[in-house]
């Protein structure tokens, strides 16, 4: 286990000097600068703002230097937000993603593992084929769709719910529920798809040979195994979630992380781009060794190696 | 098909019954067979062909023309005269969710056959030559995997311009990850086994070897593969075009129509039609799509063959 550890995490460092390299080279082989948009700048003005952030040398020196900076934990300046450093920037952004991306999260688990695991006890009958068809459905409408239906119901016309903002639970709500329905759905099919699997093999006829009654059998024995598909898949799910989503941000206005990531890319805003592609391949690697372990110790027949 | 031979008569006998032509199965017959009997395979089927249907027919179905304004009749709600209402100036939503369905479409089935020609000849090489140019090349993907999606098609974007070819390209190309994995994993199984060996023996070339001989046992998964991209890439151009950076107005697509729709409600007006029946509209092909996807899984999926 210590060794397998230590193994993986050994393994990351080329993995995101890799990553890190690659995101570079594709940002830098974009035509256009970070200094397109403000077109007013004069050209002595620009040769010195180039000048400051080192876009003057050549590549590889400024690959050199920003892995310098990284280092020290220095994610450098922003180019486009240019008082602020892009450490500065994630410090205030993240949490807020953060947040509505456990919480959508916590949503879609509540809801998808339950609806899987009764789909497969009850399968091929009409409640397993109404939680099957309704989780296709989730699957279908884009939460750009969704979003703005519940601002309509929830805020316009019934009035419950802030329509957008920040800050309070109640603005947290639909943002949620909005990031989280997609993920129910696919999580109820993975959960359904893994329960159909484990439930007709030896250890699970075992357990109800010994006498176990049904809900030990498929809680206890059953669950472990058959969530490894969605354990799986959780791990892209949630580092995606957490990053942010931009189109959730920006439909109920909301300062996360997703939305300075996209525009970064946009404005090649290197620095910022570079800080967000480190946090999510961090977040996704670190989270796939986590899936591993959980795996072995979900799984009894799996070994770390 | 063969009458099987009536028992008792003349032909009855072993060595007959050996002499007797085995009719069998093909593989096209056979997974037809089993998609009919695929309730659900067919009800999305028949659901997609009605669409594609509805698009391509859309100059006889509405007397207005897809970007034909009334200002005279602007946000109207849905009626007889507008079945879906009318957009901000006064654009007939039912005639422009026709228009756009013929873009989103044609943009899943493009960017899925961009995806399908990079991914299947990047796995089939990858797991045909295997060793070091197997590892190399698969830990590239490992490494793409690692990178958020949308970083790239942000940056395909950035690069190319907003062209609607390139969006197909750009899509295409972040989409063909996971089927190199799946065409890469098959055929190191299948290099394996003894027709392989045989045909190397009669001195066929690799390119002979990979496209006639092993790729043709991969159909099935590919297939099935390729129907669930269809809605993952129309799902991405509706995300890419609701953050602005897809398909471009006075072009336009489902995810267009919606993005429009949702900037569109405020608290003075909410124009739910808008941003419903553009939805409505993505949301079925999707569910068509996905139940096709599901129903050709379970009749291509040699292992449960003939049951």
């Amino acid at each position: 286990m210590g060794a397998f550890l230590l193994r993986r995490l050994l393994a990351t460092i080329p993995l995101l000097f890799a990553i890190l390299a690659l995101s570079f080279l594709f940002m830098r082989s974009a035509p256009g600068g970070p200094f397109d948009a403000e077109r007013s700048v004069p050209p002595q003005v620009e040769r010195s703002l180039r000048a400051k952030y080192h876009l003057d040398e050549p590549l590889t020196a400024q690959f050199a230097r920003y892995m310098g900076g990284l280092l020290h934990g220095d994610l450098g300046p922003s180019f486009k937000y240019q008082s602020r450093t892009v450490n500065e920037i994630i410090a205030q952004a993240f949490p807020v993603s953060l947040t509505l991306g456990a919480l959508g999260l916590a949503i879609s688990l509540v809801i998808g593992i339950p609806a899987g695991v009764f789909g497969a006890v009850y399968r091929n009958r009409p409640a397993d084929y109404g939680i099957m068809s309704l989780s296709l459905l989730g699957i279908s409408i884009p939460n750009f769709v969704i979003g703005p239906l519940l601002i309509i119901v929830f805020c316009f016309t019934l009035g419950w719910l802030p329509a957008g903002g920040w800050g309070s639970l109640s603005q947290m709500i639909l943002p949620a529920i909005t990031l989280g329905a997609l993920r129910a759905a696919y999580i109820a099919r993975l959960m359904r798809a893994g329960m159909l699997e484990v439930i007709h093999q030896d250890f699970i006829r075992t357990a109800r040979a010994k006498g176990l009654p049904e809900p030990a059998v498929i809680g206890k024995h059953a669950l472990r195994v058959g969530i490894l598909p969605v354990v799986t898949y959780l791990a892209p799910a949630t580092a995606s979630i957490l990053v942010g989503s931009v189109v959730v941000e920006r439909i109920f206005d909301i300062p996360g992380l997703g939305t300075f990531f996209v525009n970064s890319a946009l404005n090649r805003d290197y620095t910022m781009a570079m800080g967000t592609v480190l946090l999510y391949s961090t977040i996704l690697i670190t989270l796939n060794l986590l899936v591993d372990v959980v795996y072995a110790a979900l799984d009894p027949r799996v070994e770390l190696k | 098909m063969k009458e099987a031979p009536v028992l008792g008569s003349a032909t009855d006998t072993i060595e007959a019954r050996l002499m007797e032509p085995v009719a069998g199965v093909g593989f096209w017959k056979d997974a037809w067979r089993r998609f009919l009997k695929s309730r659900i395979a067919v009800t999305g089927g028949v659901i997609l062909i009605a669409v594609i249907f509805v698009t391509l027919l859309a100059p006889w179905l509405t007397p207005y023309a897809n970007d034909q304004q009334d200002l005279a009749h602007q946000l109207q709600a849905p009626s007889w005269q507008h079945p879906f209402g009318t957009d901000m100036t006064g654009r007939d939503l039912f005639t422009r969710t026709l228009y756009g369905g013929r873009l989103s479409l044609a943009v899943g089935l493009v960017a899925t056959l961009v995806s399908l020609v990079i991914g299947v000849t990047w796995g089939a090489v990858a797991g045909y030559k295997g060793g070091t140019a197997d590892n190399v090349m698969m830990r590239f993907v490992d490494l793409l995997y690692s990178l958020p999606f949308m970083f790239f098609v942000i940056l395909l974007v950035a690069y190319f311009g907003r062209h609607l070819v390139l969006l197909f390209l750009a899509l295409g190309a972040v989409q063909w990850l996971t089927m190199s994995r799946i065409v890469r994993g098959q055929m190191l199984q299948l290099r394996g086994q003894e027709f392989v060996t045989a045909i190397t023996a009669l001195g066929a070339s690799h390119r002979r070897i990979i496209l006639r001989h092993l790729l043709p046992n991969l159909l099935g998964p590919i297939i099935v593969y390729a129907t669930l991209t269809v809605p993952a890439v129309m799902l991405e151009e509706a995300f890419l075009s609701f953050l602005g950076l897809g398909v471009q107005p006075p072009n336009s697509s489902w995810g267009l129509l919606a993005a429009e729709g949702a900037s569109s409600i405020t608290a003075i007006h909410t124009a739910w039609w808008l941003i419903l029946f553009p939805g409505l509209a993505l949301g079925a092909t999707l569910f068509a799509l996905n139940f096709l996807g599901d129903g050709l899984r379970d009749a291509l999926d040699p292992r449960l063959k003939n049951r």
